[in-house]
């Protein structure tokens, strides 16, 4: 039991997540996650703005049945499959997020200085999130594809547009933090 | 209830991705700071299992549920919308530690705030859409 309420080392969870991309495959289906964000566009009424939203949206339902599932799946793990495990960062990691002003690095999945509602309540706290989404739902899009679009299946499929973008998501990701995120905290 | 079967995938694909840290958003730091090898051996055992799936698939070992052949789409031949999409993308990825799948699994776990991150993902999404057709691709 200790096994599986400590956190999973990365050779047993790398393999499990291609098990869920061959499941998936194997249900007829592929494994993308932000193709989710154009079916909740859909079912909003944006077709009525964008021909790109104009598609048989119904036949997504599979895809946010797995949203459903994946927040079901989140709670699960957090409430009856962990303990209170502090994740093991590199301590250089930490030294320099608390440097930075995140108070317990790894305490938790999110930092509170980005995730609580107090700081949701603020200006910044606020902002913060909606550019970080705003970017997340327009980058991958315009990439047709997401970590688990490319990054596992594309690359698994040895497909070469996944590989630019994939390089293209190391490209921003480094950026950010090494270069922008010094100047937001 | 031929969805159960998508549920019950979902859910493992969130209890995964907590179990392995994937969806902390201090691994996602240490990761583009190189100063942990955790996420890189999570994507690299990922794809190498995914590879191997595929190869043994091809070779006709693995049929889908129907009986047919396992099929992955083919992306789209290009290559400007695939470097200044990722690199978009990669900068919303390592601001809010959160790709696609770990928004929702994260707002599963209790982080609310998550929910603001998830509409402003769906605006995101519906601005390429508008702007799409002026996008160089």
């Amino acid at each position: 039991m200790q096994y599986i309420l400590n956190p999973w080392p990365w050779y047993i969870s790398g393999p499990l997540i291609a098990i869920v991309m061959a499941l998936l495959l194997y249900f007829g289906k592929t494994f993308g996650m932000s193709s989710n964000l154009r079916t909740l566009c859909a079912i909003g009424g944006a077709g009525k703005i964008a021909d790109f939203f104009n598609f048989k949206w119904k036949d997504q339902i599979w895809n946010l049945t797995v949203v459903a599932g994946a927040i079901i799946g989140g709670f699960i793990a957090t409430q009856y499959l962990s303990n209170d495990s502090v994740t093991n960062l590199n301590p250089a990691t930490t030294v320099e997020l608390q440097n930075m002003g995140f108070k317990t690095p790894g305490a938790t999945l999110v930092p509170d200085e980005m995730y609580s509602l107090d700081v949701l309540a603020t200006p910044k706290g606020m902002l913060l999130l909606i550019v970080g989404g705003l970017l997340v739902g327009f980058g991958t899009r315009y990439a047709g594809g997401c970590t688990s679009g490319h990054s596992i299946t594309g690359l698994s499929s040895l497909q070469k547009p996944s590989l630019i973008a994939v390089i293209g998501f190391f490209i921003g990701g480094l950026i950010m933090t090494n270069f922008i995120l010094p100047l937001i905290f | 209830m031929k969805f159960i079967k998508f549920l019950l995938v979902g859910i493992f694909f969130g209890v995964v991705l907590v179990k392995s840290e994937a969806v902390s958003w201090f691994r996602i730091y240490e990761m583009f700071r190189f100063q942990s090898f955790h996420m890189y051996g999570i994507i690299g055992t990922a794809i190498a299992s995914g590879i191997l799936f595929l190869q043994i698939s091809k070779k006709g070992y693995i049929k889908s549920i129907k009986g047919e052949d396992i099929f992955v789409p083919k992306k789209d031949k290009g290559f400007t919308r695939y470097i200044i999409g990722g690199i978009i993308f990669g900068f919303g990825w390592a601001l809010i530690g959160a790709c696609p799948g770990p928004m929702y699994i994260l707002l599963g776990t209790g982080v609310w705030s998550m929910i603001l991150v998830i509409l402003a993902a769906a605006i995101g999404t519906l601005i390429y859409g508008m702007l799409r057709n002026k996008l160089p691709h």
